[in-house]
């Protein structure tokens, strides 16, 4: 999912209630119900079904609840569920490095690369801009798209990996997506060839903001380009990289569609996103237990959800 | 570099275009006896490709166009009018639209269960039938169950952007419009929204995006296999219907030919979108 939010300018708080006070004075009390209404009816949908749901969850992580019935005092089971969570379930620490490595690949691997293919295509050489159109075009893709067309790569037999490189003939089989020692890897590919050409897009935004005269001063003092880079665009660019690196903890903190496409994440595709929907809502409606590992997720993704929102709603006093 | 990239993506037009009698003669990997469009009318006739896309319209137009109403609704209230709570409730939206959706899945699957919706009877497109509101008095297994969640969780990141590009827009405007009389209902609508049309047209792109490509909501949310956007519905026909891989490839490329024409048509939208904000304000 790409929906992470990419922007940033801070909020201008100070700037609005300046204005803003000004034309509280013209409102008349017809106006001031309907600026009620236009926030309370969004928001209240929003507190209903994002927020709601988001602190249900933590108090169901201490329940035994089965989703039947009311939640009742004797449903409570205190710390039990995550007991069992991090001793007892064989799942959970498997599915929990998974995400750790999803989130390393991303963030050493394919997020390095967009960045390196912005600053590349961040010069002005020919055919810039189709480029950027062939690395951004698997972004528009939905990841179950992505999925499939990565199993027509993969497949053992029929893939055109194990054919192109002789394997199907010579009879050694490389199962990419079956074996589970891979196939973490062959999926982290697939998913990076979108994840490049999203962080590709919001750098090069970045970069075409950086006031071109620091470049130029640079070079007339004699910095390299790789020195200009690291020194002067890098430090200028800071309020992107935050968001570059808050996309990026929350798509690998996402991760879903494309493992429950391949083999609806299991044998070493295991996530917590895939964990919590296939303990409480598919296979055992064991809700309780199912939300505990819910609030795991929740807390970590608090991290760069926090990190995203002190940057940029910062006021700029 | 670039044609790695394309490489994916020619392989499956190319495995789609090939029948699999050719394939399985040939090889896989190995130079076309014969190339057609076989495979895609196959999907197309029997995997009922056109109803899974009039599913997907069904649930994206609406969705989009509600989201970006309620959530140019909240960024004009917030960036225009100064009260206590405007930074707080910016945050909220926010801070919603960046959780992951399997954190509140639980309780909402729950919530969709049991809300009671009013059944209003179903329009009729020849042999398609879409209810209205509902068809089971639930918003479990409903199409406007979809819609709802998705106008919810996008209002976060529409609300944002727009309240980012918003503070870009002169209260002056809106204090002269207030002096000479209008509401601000009208306001919002006849004076800072067509201001915004950029901005508007930016995040309907993406928002239609998103929406189309969302794989999880329908997943959990939907349980009748006619409902189901095509995102899912391709995930149902893996292993029933795809029997050979160049069927895949062939259901694979119709299901994100949509996107691509949009991307194809719309692309500075797209771009602005995403990026929309870090280099304003």
């Amino acid at each position: 999912m790409a929906n992470t939010t990419p922007s940033l300018a801070p909020v201008r708080a100070q700037e609005a209630s300046e204005a803003g006070a000004l034309a509280a004075t013209l409102l008349t009390r017809h106006d001031k119900i309907l600026i009620v209404l236009m926030v309370g009816v969004p928001l209240t949908l929003d507190l209903l079904l994002i927020w709601g749901p988001t602190l249900a969850s933590v108090v169901l992580s201490f329940t035994n609840w089965d989703g039947i019935g009311s939640v009742t005092g004797e449903n409570f089971v205190g710390f039990k569920n995550y007991q069992f969570m991090l001793t007892g379930y064989t799942l959970f620490w498997p599915a929990f490095t998974h995400n750790l490595i999803w989130l390393a690949w991303l963030t050493f691997i394919a997020t390095p690369l967009g960045m390196f293919l912005a600053v590349l295509l961040d010069r002005e050489m020919r055919g810039t801009r189709i480029y950027q159109s062939v690395f951004f075009l698997p972004v528009v893709l939905s990841l179950v798209v992505v999925g499939f067309i990565w199993e027509l790569q993969y497949t053992p037999t029929e893939g055109f990996i194990n054919n192109a490189f002789g394997l199907v003939k010579s009879g050694k089989l490389i199962d990419w997506l079956g074996n589970p020692r891979i196939n973490l890897f062959a999926v982290l590919v697939a998913a990076s060839w979108r994840h490049i050409g999203y962080i590709m897009i919001l750098y090069l935004a970045g970069l075409k903001s950086v006031d071109p005269s620091l470049r130029e001063a640079a070079r007339v003092d004699g910095a390299t380009e790789v020195q200009t880079f690291f020194n002067v665009v890098l430090p200028v660019m800071a309020p992107i990289n935050v968001i570059i690196v808050v996309v990026t903890a929350i798509e690998a903190l996402r991760a879903f569609d494309i493992a429950f496409i391949i083999n609806q994440g299991k044998n070493g595709l295991e996530l917590l996103s895939i964990l919590i929907t296939n303990n409480s809502i598919s296979e055992a409606s064991l809700v309780g237990f199912g939300s505990a590992i819910a609030v795991i997720l929740l807390v970590i993704s608090l991290g760069p959800i926090i990190l995203f929102l002190s940057r940029t709603m910062r006021t700029t006093a | 570099m670039v044609a790695v990239w394309l490489f994916p993506l020619f392989w499956a037009v190319y495995s789609s275009l090939r029948p699999i009698s050719d394939t399985i003669q040939r090889g896989y990997v190995s130079w076309p006896g014969t190339l057609n469009f076989d495979n895609y009318t196959t999907v197309w006739t029997q995997a009922e490709i056109p109803y899974y896309y009039l599913n997907t319209l069904v649930i994206v137009v609406p969705g989009v166009i509600l989201t970006l109403l309620l959530a140019s609704m909240v960024a004009f209230c917030c960036t225009q009018f100064s009260w206590k709570f405007n930074l707080i409730v910016l945050m909220l939206f926010t801070a919603g639209n960046l959780l992951p959706p399997q954190v509140i899945i639980v309780p909402l699957y729950w919530i969709y269960l049991h809300t009671p919706i009013a059944m209003l009877g179903s329009i009729d497109i020849s042999k398609f039938s879409f209810a209205l509101f509902s068809d089971n008095n639930l918003l479990y297994d409903q199409y406007i169950g979809i819609i709802l969640i998705h106008v919810v969780f996008q209002t976060g990141f529409a609300t944002f952007v727009l309240s980012n590009y918003m503070k870009t827009i002169t209260k002056e405007i809106t204090e002269s419009a207030l002096v000479d009389g209008a509401n601000v209902l009208r306001i919002w609508w006849s004076v800072v929204l067509p201001l915004c049309r950029p901005a508007l047209a930016a995040m309907a792109t993406l928002l239609f995006t998103f929406m189309y490509n969302d794989f999880f909501w329908a997943l959990i949310l939907l349980k009748s296999s006619d409902k189901r956007p095509i995102t899912t519905a391709l995930n149902n026909l893996q292993g029933q219907f795809f029997v050979d891989n160049n069927l895949v490839a062939a259901g694979a490329l119709l299901a994100c030919i949509p996107p691509i024409i949009v991307y194809i048509l719309l692309q500075k939208h797209f771009v602005a979108g995403l990026t929309l904000g870090s280099t304003k304000g």
